[in-house]
């Protein structure tokens, strides 16, 4: 089914001139009412096409049909803007499975652009999520966030300006996320109590933290196993402006990879450099300002397995974003110095100790040529540091590649 | 050969006029444009009112939508009727029930911004009707339709991606609320009506806690559950009544029923649709049901998962004794699609409802 091309043609003439005269946008209102209705009526397996053009949208779209595609002229293309939102607390919010969305950009939205919610295998490909006046407070926190998805192939997507995490995996299963950019937004790519995530051949830059794994306590599933290789993470170091009180808050400008609370994750074969607080940092949940009143007995604030290798770092740790971290380098490494590409807060499962030392298999295993760790020793006060890298120098098991159902990996590969 | 049709078709429509009889649809999608042809409400001698058979009905603490009043009707198919449960009933296939929210007017024609009161009947003449909500059990499960009223108030039509109105309210003191009015398309209703993932969509008010009350029966007042079992609506209801759940009367608390049973049932009534273990807002662990407990999956001390900007820059849901330390005050005070909590449904925030979550709130003890 396709829109009416010429309306959009005009439509777009029409939204030029107002944006030359910086009236407020004006709704395309019978673009938005057919668009809806089209998702509304939509049957398992029609294809929705979205003619190029810019469309001023004031209320949220949704979908609730699966097997449904959606799909645009290109990301530069067909744009569907939302300033001006008057209701919805996204762009578009999907509750449904077998969703593909492609070739198209959502701006400006109020809330998150796209938030897709309990489906199964879902593709998103060459979508642009943009707030178009740039990295701000005000704007919405996620560009592209399936939450409870299973089967997810988010590829060649770009997200710019999110005031929580451009590319948001949360509590899903089986996800890649790939080709894909993210700039300017607090975090870039974060993986949350995700099992199951392979993160590849993604650029991520300008943002706070570039690429973020993470698990959140109080959910019903905590994540593991994530792989995060092959990508350009380089500048990430943008004042943080999330808000406080959400898990990017703690999130100290100039951080590369990081990775917090979560258990084996593998960082390999990445480009990671241009962080002034670390290329790689490593936290626990206590590093966060949350006490245990905030946590139920159940959550591990430990990260466990986790297996740096083979990655090229470029320079990092000269300036961090953190009091405490500021005085660390300047005690330790001198005015000139440099914290290592390695930070770790140096919380352990004191359960977990045998003889003293956690066992390799939990461990933070470092096999990177001449990178270094440093151990601030968050639970001693920032006391003992140490950059000692023996305790590191160890393997894991590789982790699995994801494998995605067979009819994703068909229209993925 | 056009004149016998139009012959035929208002006899027909006469007939049905005559019978009275809502529209029995328990499988076809042929779902009617016009309100008028459920056959639920009538206009008659000035009024809207539930045809007979039809039960007008309403709830301990409602939900919230932006002030507008509810005229809520319950309809079975004949010789059917709903099965308790203390969570939710089983309605029978066919069940239609309706919502008309409208707002009162003064002489001069103004919207007004006053509480509502339990009614089973509405004056045309002093109201303004904004739309009608149809909730239709079918065989496949429940479906929700969208009507929107014309200016001349004679009729409803349905609308599946909803509407919007700009709406002025005057109180009593001379101020003016301005509305946003949004009419939610079918899928914004389920958004709010599939209250567990996955099984489809649910009746929200309709349920013992909330319907346990009394209601102004043209014959008398008479609790709505006994009535319903009196009518024959309702099988298997407990013989004890003070076994049957009950929340706290909005704005009216009966005696006994604490400020802490007043919030929750205010919460449960605005948030627990999607707040609760199998609702579209699990993804955040935050469950405001009425069987979740006072603890952190509740909010207290519970750091927001992915709320964004919602947070508001405080750290935890509730913070006890700090509604102001609280995302959950936040967020139902604020007024931005992006912040505010419900999503949906309002476009101003209810002073009277914050009162109270915020009271509750500064009452509690403990630290975070």
């Amino acid at each position: 089914m396709r829109l009416a091309a010429p309306s959009a043609i005009a439509l777009s003439l029409l939204l030029t001139a107002c944006g030359e005269s910086e009236a407020p946008p004006v709704a395309s209102l019978d673009f938005q009412k057919q668009l809806q209705t089209q998702l509304i009526k939509a049957k398992p397996g029609e294809v929705i096409e979205i003619p190029a053009g810019t469309w001023q949208l004031d209320r949220s779209l949704s979908l609730k049909v699966s097997g449904v595609t959606l799909r645009g002229a290109g990301m530069d293309q067909t744009i569907l803007n939302f300033k001006g939102q008057k209701s919805g607390a996204e762009g578009l919010l999907v509750d449904a499975s077998d969703f593909t969305i492609e070739d198209l950009a959502l701006e400006d939205t109020k809330g998150d652009a796209l938030k897709v919610v309990g489906g199964q295998n879902i593709i998103i490909r060459r979508v642009r999520t943009e707030w178009t006046n740039g990295p701000a407070t005000e704007n919405g926190a996620y560009g592209i966030y399936p939450v409870q998805t299973e089967n997810v192939l988010i590829d060649g997507v770009v997200v710019i300006g999110a005031s929580d995490a451009g590319i948001y995996v949360g509590q899903s299963r089986n996800v890649v996320v790939r080709n894909s950019r993210a700039e300017r937004n607090v975090a870039g790519i974060e993986i949350e109590n995700t099992i199951g995530a392979d993160v590849y051949d993604n650029v991520a830059t300008g943002n706070t933290g570039g690429i973020l794994v993470f698990n959140m306590p109080n959910l019903p599933q905590p994540g593991h196993t994530t792989r995060v290789y092959r990508n350009k993470v380089e500048g990430n170091n943008h004042k943080n402006f999330g808000h406080k009180g959400t898990p990017v808050a703690s999130v100290p400008a100039g951080s590369g990879v990081l990775v917090n609370s979560n258990d084996k994750v593998e960082i390999f074969d990445n480009d990671i450099g241009d962080h002034r607080t670390a290329n790689v940092i490593v936290s626990s949940y206590f590093s966060t300002g949350y006490t245990d009143l905030s946590t139920t007995d159940d959550f591990d604030p430990y990260p466990e397995a986790i297996h740096i290798h083979g990655n090229r770092f470029g320079p990092g740790g000269d300036s961090p974003d953190n009091f405490e971290l500021k005085a660390l380098r300047l005690a330790k490494f001198g005015l000139n110095g440099r914290l290592p590409d390695i930070l770790w807060d140096g919380y352990v499962n004191p359960e977990k100790l045998v003889d003293g030392n956690l066992p390799v298999e939990l461990a933070i295993c470092i096999d990177n040529g001449e990178a270094g760790i440093v151990n601030v020793d968050g639970p001693g006060g920032y006391k003992n540091i140490s950059t000692d890298i023996e305790p590191h120098r160890c393997e894991l098991p590789r982790l699995p590649a994801v494998q995605l159902r067979a009819a994703l990996a068909e229209v993925g590969e | 050969m056009k004149y016998t049709w139009l012959l035929i078709a208002a006899v027909l429509l006469g007939a049905c006029e005559q019978a009275r009889t809502p529209l029995y649809l328990p499988s076809s999608e042929d779902y009617p444009q016009k309100l008028s042809a459920w056959g639920v409400l009538q206009q008659r001698d000035g009024q809207l009112q539930p045809v007979e058979g039809v039960q007008p009905y309403d709830l301990n603490t409602p939900l919230f939508t932006d002030y507008a009043h509810k005229l809520r009707t319950v309809w079975m198919p004949q010789g059917s009727h709903a099965r308790y449960a203390e969570t939710r009933f089983d309605y029978p296939v066919g069940s239609v029930l309706s919502k008309t929210f409208y707002y009162p007017v003064d002489a001069e024609g103004r919207l007004l911004r006053i509480e509502q009161h339990s009614a089973e009947a509405v004056v045309l003449k002093r109201v303004r009707l904004i739309e009608t909500r149809i909730l239709l059990h079918q065989e496949q499960g429940w479906v929700a339709l969208p009507y929107v009223w014309d200016e001349a108030q004679r009729e409803a039509t349905l609308e599946w991606a909803g509407a919007s109105f700009d709406l002025q309210l005057h109180d009593e003191a001379g101020e003016v609320l301005s509305v946003d009015y949004q009419v939610p398309d079918a899928n914004q209703c389920a958004g709010c009506h599939e209250e567990q993932v996955g099984k489809g969509l649910q009746p929200l008010g309709p349920k013992a806690r909330h319907l346990n009350k009394d209601f102004a029966y043209a014959d008398g007042a008479a609790n709505q559950l006994q009535h319903w079992q009196k009518i024959g609506f309702l099988q298997g209801m407990p013989a004890d009544m003070a076994s049957v759940p009950r929340n706290a009367l909005w704005s009216a608390p009966r005696e006994g029923e604490s400020l802490e049973q007043q919030a929750r049932s205010y919460l449960d009534a605005n948030c627990s649709h999607c707040h609760n273990p199998e609702g579209p807002g699990r993804t955040s662990g935050l469950y405001l049901d009425p069987a979740t407990p006072l603890g952190i999956a509740y909010g207290l001390c519970k750091q927001p998962v992915a709320a964004g900007k919602g947070s508001g820059d405080r750290l935890v849901d509730i913070h006890p004794g700090a509604p102001e330390k609280s995302v959950l005050s936040f967020r139902l005070h604020s007024t931005d699609p992006s912040i505010m909590m419900p999503e949906l449904g309002r476009s101003t925030s209810h002073r009277e409802g914050l009162e109270v979550i915020d009271r509750w709130i500064a009452s509690l003890d403990g630290e975070c």
